[in-house]
Formats: structure tokens, sequence, C-alpha cells
């Protein structure tokens, strides 16, 4: 019997003009790990939502065909019977912990259930360490961090051993070290206890490897469902936004089969004698290595100058002199940070959850104060905080910000629209609209996470909006998880680790030759010749393929992408 | 707010009782300040009080508590008390006629019997501060479920929507702060971030509501009852209230601290007083000086 099978299921929320899902057939299998991929607005929320019950027991609407999770059909069973099945992990962490400590959060569903005290209590402990959250079991949940949350909320749904696990974007708010640990962790979990997973992710190139299938909607409508490698194959015709950027790269070289991952691309490479030629080049990357070294590095270089162009005298747009803040009776969140950023330049700020990030966006803001140095900054900095939704006051588009910054965000259109009703990738170009409202653009552009939930092609959107605010002398810095994000937009890249700048160089330097803060392509060449992006790698492997008279791409390898539907 | 979000763990051995004992004992100090009037023993019990608070880190909570609350209600109670009040015959102020209410004679005894029920009032908000800054709620609440499954956990939702609204307050307002102009200031700054929050707040009850769908809450299922051996510290806390309450009640019977304002304030100030004001708050203090296991 499957787990989840959806009959013809075309479903449509109370007062919406178009149907969220239309005509949906489906079946998700015991122990498989399926993916659903799509554009934004595509339908993916909405179908975890109907597979665990919420359509239509909670939200209303129009509802047609047949949902069964482990034979119970939603139609008759609500989303608490359906709990018993299937666990389920929303977007936003916030909403999704209920109790006040994580040890009750973790008990509940569990109670709810009718389990014994030893059963919850075991339960509990096994969930807690598989989770890593033992540690967190006594803490209020409201002093948690959001990567802590979704831990909590993720630990919540694993802990009654649910059949299936659905999955709305649960990496959004995770540095790329958790995510990736969260993605492993759902594969044992899958593996080893036969759980069936569906998982919503923008980022594919995270979890491609890990998953048995691809599911792709588009307007509500499945128009691919196949394993991985059949996905990559379909996505480089009929949907390029979806390619990995390792795809990309590989379907631009002409090379296949399109990899699912690392492990896959090396092994093609390494088939064709293209891999080895950069062992050599890595070693000399590695010789200065050890912490704090590309913080000497880029100190001594002082990259940054050199960069810009820029004279040594002139002001920096922002610079911060040994910032510390300490929290009475906590921790220090920033330790000693010292760097400057010059007009134009763009800037990407990495680092785990808790490193001081937020934090070190909204003392460039001036919305905290340093608890030791000094801040200098040289004009207004502008600062986008990770929800664009607390930007908004008012009723209307028009009456949030004035008419030449709506037009610049091209959103002159949407004026008499309410900003709630906007969409993601709108709501946040108005957000931008509004911070950057004035006569004079600002020195700097501050940016907290804002790629959170959004797909390739708005991401890109966005990376060019932004790279087109040099012309102003604008400085962007931009605090996200999303490495190949910082590697289109960033020249320079400062990681943060436990409030410390720990190195601080151009975005070759600190994303090549890792194993987390760097890119697909990086890990597949090794960090070779510093490519970054799809476009960078199928460049040095041209040039090796030039050079070292590899076998040359049959005919066959450079044509057909069928497109899969199962 | 504060009070109802103060819960941390700490190593006290408050935190470290039960929930539905460490709460009995808070009721038992506030109970003790209602039935006891004598003003030595009544000190003696806010300190008392303070001293608890300071050995379970709650002394920040409690002096905002104090400041922000408790003594604006204890001059309002004075005032109103002066005011109001016709018993007392030392006179220090004659205000005059005043219609329908008479003559206006303001009594010494009228303002220390508001300050005496001032007092109460104020350790009464004292020790439910020191309970809700030393008592899980989560598990206190697990409690109540089990006998009203549905009101326990609709406070529990509203006690944790409370922080994060005004989480979203904040970074409202800090979003604010973002714009070029600063944003709107003053009432109408506050107003416009009001409005926000209770226009967010509904997504984020609609949020909420989504999860103890999908947690099974429409399941009907309650929990279990716990079977778990009294500590050493469930004990203490448990006799420190009952000893407390005892102490209060022959105090009070007894008359070794009588204490009568009207007509003219007459009050004891013997052994029989002294030592109650001793006796009663170091029998509420007792249970702290045993810290065997009470690291979180």
């Amino acid at each position: 019997m499957s787990v989840l099978e959806l009959e013809r299921l075309s479903y449509r929320y109370p007062g919406a003009a178009a149907a969220a899902l239309s005509d949906v057939s489906l079946a998700v299998e015991p122990g498989e790990f399926c993916l659903l991929a799509g554009l934004s607005a595509s339908g993916k929320s909405t179908l975890v939502r109907a597979a665990c019950g919420l359509v239509p027991h909670f939200h209303g609407g129009d509802f047609s065909g047949r949902v069964t999770v482990v034979g119970l059909d939603t139609r008759e069973h609500g989303p608490a019977a359906i709990g018993a099945l299937a666990g389920t992990v929303f977007q936003d962490p916030e909403t999704q912990v209920v109790m006040g400590t994580v040890r009750a959060e973790l008990a509940l569903g569990l109670e709810n259930l009718g389990r014994s005290p030893a059963s919850v209590a075991r339960s509990i402990e096994e969930v807690a360490l598989a989770l890593a959250l033992a540690p967190l079991l006594d803490r209020s949940t409201h002093e948690l961090s959001g990567g802590e949350l979704q831990r909590v909320a993720l630990a919540a749904a694993l802990a009654p051993r649910p059949r299936l696990v659905l999955l709305d974007e649960p990496t959004s708010q995770l540095d790329p070290v958790a995510g990736d640990e969260l993605i492993w962790l759902l594969r044992r979990l899958n593996q080893e206890w036969d759980t069936a997973v569906l998982l919503i992710e923008h980022r594919l190139e995270r979890c491609l490897a890990a998953a048995d299938r691809v599911i792709v909607l588009d307007r509500g409508r499945v128009v691919s469902d196949a394993d991985p490698g059949t996905f990559l194959q379909w996505a480089a015709d009929a949907s390029p936004p979806l390619q990995t950027p390792a795809a990309r790269m590989f379907t631009n070289l002409g090379l296949t089969p399109a990899p699912v991952g690392v492990r896959q691309a090396r092994g093609t490479l390494r088939a064709r004698g293209l891999l080895e030629a950069c062992e050599p080049e890595r070693a000399d990357g590695a010789a200065e290595a050890g912490p704090g070294a590309l913080l000497r590095r880029s100190r001594l270089r002082a990259p940054s100058l050199r960069r810009s162009g820029k004279r040594p005298d002139e002001a920096p747009a922002l610079a911060m002199h040994a910032v510390w803040h300490e929290l009475r009776d906590g921790p220090s969140i920033l330790r000693g940070v010292d760097f400057s950023l010059d007009a134009g330049e763009r800037v990407a700020l990495l680092g785990r959850n808790g490193a001081g990030k937020s934090t070190l966006l909204r003392h460039a803001a001036g919305l905290l104060a340093p608890t030791r140095g000094r801040v200098e900054r040289g004009g207004r900095v502008a600062l986008l905080l990770q929800n664009p939704n607390d930007y908004f006051l008012h009723e209307r588009v028009r009456e949030e910000a004035s008419a030449p910054a709506l037009e610049r965000a091209n959103l002159s259109a949407l004026g008499e629209r309410h900003p709630r009703d906007l969409s993601g990738g709108e709501r946040q170009r108005l957000a931008l609209a509004i911070v950057t409202d004035s006569e004079r653009p600002p020195a700097v552009l501050a940016l907290d996470e804002p790629t959170r939930g959004m797909d390739r092609g708005a991401k890109d959107a966005l990376a060019g909006w932004l790279a087109e605010r040099r012309a102003d002398g604008t400085a962007v810095i931009v605090a996200t998880h999303d490495v190949e994000f910082a590697a289109t937009l960033a020249e320079r890249v400062l990681l943060l680790a436990d409030g410390r700048l720990i190195a601080d160089a151009s975005a070759g330097e600190v994303l090549c030759g890792g194993w987390y803060f760097t890119t697909e392509t990086a890990r597949i060449l090794d960090g070779a010749e510093q490519a970054l992006l799809p476009a960078d790698g199928q460049a040095v492997i041209q040039r090796r393929i030039d050079r070292t008279g590899a076998p040359s791409l049959s005919a066959t390898e450079r044509t057909s992408r069928p497109g899969v539907l199962r | 707010m504060s009070v109802l979000i103060a819960y941390r763990r700490r190593a006290s051995a408050l935190h470290a009782t039960r929930a539905t004992i460490g709460t009995a004992y808070g009721v038992a100090l506030a109970t003790a300040a209602l039935i006891v009037q004598h003003p030595f023993v009544l000190a003696g019990l806010l300190a008392g009080l303070l001293v608890a608070g300071s050995s379970c880190g709650a002394l920040r909570e409690m002096g905002r508590t104090l400041r922000v609350v408790a003594l604006p209600i204890l001059i309002l109670t004075v005032l109103v008390n002066v005011l109001v009040s016709r018993g007392g015959l030392t006179v220090f102020a004659r205000l005059g006629y005043f219609g329908p209410l008479g003559q206006m004679n303001l009594t010494l005894e009228a303002a220390l019997y508001g300050l005496l029920v001032g007092v109460r009032l104020l350790i009464v908000m004292l020790a439910a501060v020191l309970v809700s800054s030393a008592v899980d709620p989560d598990e206190l609440l697990r409690s109540l479920r089990r006998i009203y499954p549905s009101s326990a956990l609709a406070a529990t939702v509203a006690t944790r929507l409370i922080p994060v609204l005004a989480r979203d307050s904040e970074r409202l307002a800090d979003a604010q702060r973002c714009r070029p102009d600063g944003g709107p200031g003053g009432a109408r700054a506050r107003l416009g971030i009001l409005r926000a929050v209770v226009a967010g707040s509904l997504d984020r009850s609609l949020d909420v509501a989504a999860t103890l769908e999908v947690r099974g809450y429409g399941s009907g299922g309650r929990p279990a009852r716990l079977h778990r051996a009294l500590s050493r510290h469930d004990l203490h806390f448990a006799l420190a209230a009952l000893a407390t309450i005892a102490a209060a009640v022959a105090t009070r019977a007894s008359g070794v601290a009588a204490f009568n304002v009207y007509p003219l304030l007459r009050f004891s100030v013997g052994a029989g007083a002294v030592l109650s004001a001793l006796l009663i708050p170091a029998l509420a203090l007792a249970p702290f000086l045993d810290r065997r296991g009470i690291a979180p």
C-alpha cells in the first residue's frame, strides 16, 4: 500500500481565481525519498497541506479528487488522525513550536496520540539524540534561534515515528552545515526506518543526491516525475531554472550524464581524465592553511582597496573598528569585528546559525550600538531585514513608498494593491523600495537573508538588481546561507564564527576548497582556478579538454533530454 | 508580558521542584500575606520573598514588577484610601466641604491602612512573579490538561504567542527605523505598528492553529498521569508551604502580632510580633538551604 496517494486532486483556495492544484495524481511508496520541485507559486506547499489533511479541513476551498495517507482518506479523516501517520514540518519555525519548553513541545504530539508516559519519554530521548537536541531539552522555546526552532519542529514531527514525513523547505533558515546534516539525517531515517519523505526544496543541489525521485509541479500540475538523473535531463530543456549548478555546467559542456551530486560529477570527470589535472592547483591553493590564514592574507593585501581602485585616503562606505556586542548576563555576540566596505563593493556575509550575522548588520544600520568599538558610516545604511512584511504599515502599495521608488522597483502598476496581497518577490521589491526611498542613494544597502523561499529566477533577478546599485556608488552587504547566491553576487566574502571575523577575502579565496561554505562547482573542481559558478567551471573544464586532448563529446551526449511523466 | 515569559530553567531549589508544588508554595506565601496584618510580619514576608527571588534569579523581574506595577498600585491604594475612608481620628489635613462627599478630613490611620493593603498586594504580585520565574508553565499546564484539555492548551498557546508577538512588534519597530526618514514618529508610529502586529497576529494564529492540527490536537488525547517519586525539594517546599500558612494562622489567631488601625493605630511590638516576623520568612526560606541536585 502506498503511504501517500493522490488521485486526480484539484484544489482552489477560498476566493482564489485560479486553482492551486489541477488534476494531480501521484503515489509515494514506503521508503521513498521524494523531492517536490517547482518554481515559486507552483503549488508545492498546497500539495503538502493536502497530504497532511489541512486541505481541505483547515483551509476550506473547492476540493475534488482523493488523497489517502496510509489508507486513510483525508476527506473522512482530519489532520489530527493523519498526524499519527504523517509528520509535517512547515517553513516558518516561529509558529511551528507551540509549547514553552523543548521537552514539552516534543511531548505534545505524542501525548495527543495517547502514548504512555514511558513511550513518550523514550521517544523524546531518542529523537533528541538523533537531532542533537539533548542540550536544548529544558530550554525555553522563546530563547531558541530560528535554526534551533526548525530542528525542534522537525524533531516534534519525527518523534511519533511517522510512516511519512512532509517537509516544506525545512532548510531555508539553516546554515550550509546544518542544512546538509538535516538532509542526511532524513536520508538515514528513510533508509533505516523505511520512512517515506516528501521534501520541498529550492536548493536542489543540496538534496538531489539523496533523493530517489523528483516530482515537478508547474502551475498546479505535475509536469515531471522521474528519478533524479532523468529529471535533470528533462530540466535542461523544459525548465532550466530547476537545474543544479553541476547539471548546468555539464549540460553546457555537452557532458553526460548530468550529475545528481558532486560524487557523480567527479566520477564522470575522472573517467575522462579531466579531474586529476586540478590536484596540483588545489595543493597550491592550500599552501597557507589553518584558522585565520585567509584573514591574515587578505589584510596584508588589502583586496578591497585594490579591487575598487579607490584611493587609500577616501572614506569607506562603512567601517567597523573592533566592534563588540556583549549581552548583559549573556554571551558576546560580536567579538572585535573589524572591516571596511568601499563604495560600490558587493560583499557576502556568511557564517553558521548564531554566528552574529544579523547582529552585525543591525550595528551597520545603527539599530544597535556597540558595547565597545566604533562604527563609521559614509552615509545612510539601508537595511532590509529578513521579513519584508515588517516594513508594511499601510493599506496600499502607493502609500508605502514614493512614486519614483516604486518605479525603480517596477511596482508602479501595483500601487492600489494591499502590500500583503503581493507575491513574495514583489513584497521584497516593495521593502527594498521603502528602505531606498530617498533622493540620494544609500551609501550601503544591507540585506539579511534575502533569498529565503526564492527560486533561482528570483535570486538571479535580485542579484542583477543589486549589481546595478554599483552605478550609484552604493555598497552592498548581504548576510546569507545561500552560498550559490553569495558566489553570484559578491566579489568579497566575510566569514563570521562565534562573532569573530575569521575570513575576509575575495569570494574565490573564501569559497574555494572547503566542504560546506563553498559552491557545488568549487566542490566538483576542488577549487581549481577559484571557479565558483557553472560558467567558470565550464571554462576550466573546457581548457582542460583543450589541453589534455580528452575524448571529444559524442553526438548522443549532446542530444535528447526527454521529459518524463510517470 | 515579562511576567508570563519569565520562566527559565536555572539552578535553584524552587526550579528543581515539581510545578504543582512550586505553585502551591507561591500561593502559600501570598495567602500568608493576606492572613497576617502586622507590619513587622509583612516586612518579614516581603524580605523573605526578595531573598527567595534572589535565590531563583528572579530579582530583576521582581524589580521590574515593583517599578512598573506594584509601586504605582501601592501609591494609588494609599491615595484612594486616604480620600475615601472616613475612619481614623488623627487628622493631618482638612480639605473642607465637598458637596455630596461631605467633610473631607485626611487621617493618618486611613493612609496607614492604604499602605497596609498596598503592601499585601505588592507581596501577592511578587509571589506571582516568583512562581512565573521558577515554575515551568508547560509542566503546570500539562497537569491542568488532564482535567481541562482545551482550556489548558489554549492558555499554553496564548503564553507562547505573547513572546512571538512581542518579537514581531520589536522587528516591526526596527523595520520602521530602517526607513530613510526614520519612519513616522510618536503615537502615530505606535498605532501603525500596533495595527500591523494585530494584522500579523491573525496570520500567526492561523499558522499556530495549523501546527496544532497536524500535531494531533483534535484527536482529544490527554496526557497520561506521570508517576514521579517526590524529590527532596518537592517534600521541602510542600512542608514549607504548609508551615508558612500554619504559622500565619497561628500568629493571627494568637493575637501575638495584633494590629488595629481604626479608629486609632494600635499594634504590639512585643517579642511575639518580632518572633513571628522572623519565623514566617525563615520557614518559607528554609528549603532554599538544600542545594543538592538543583542544577538543570
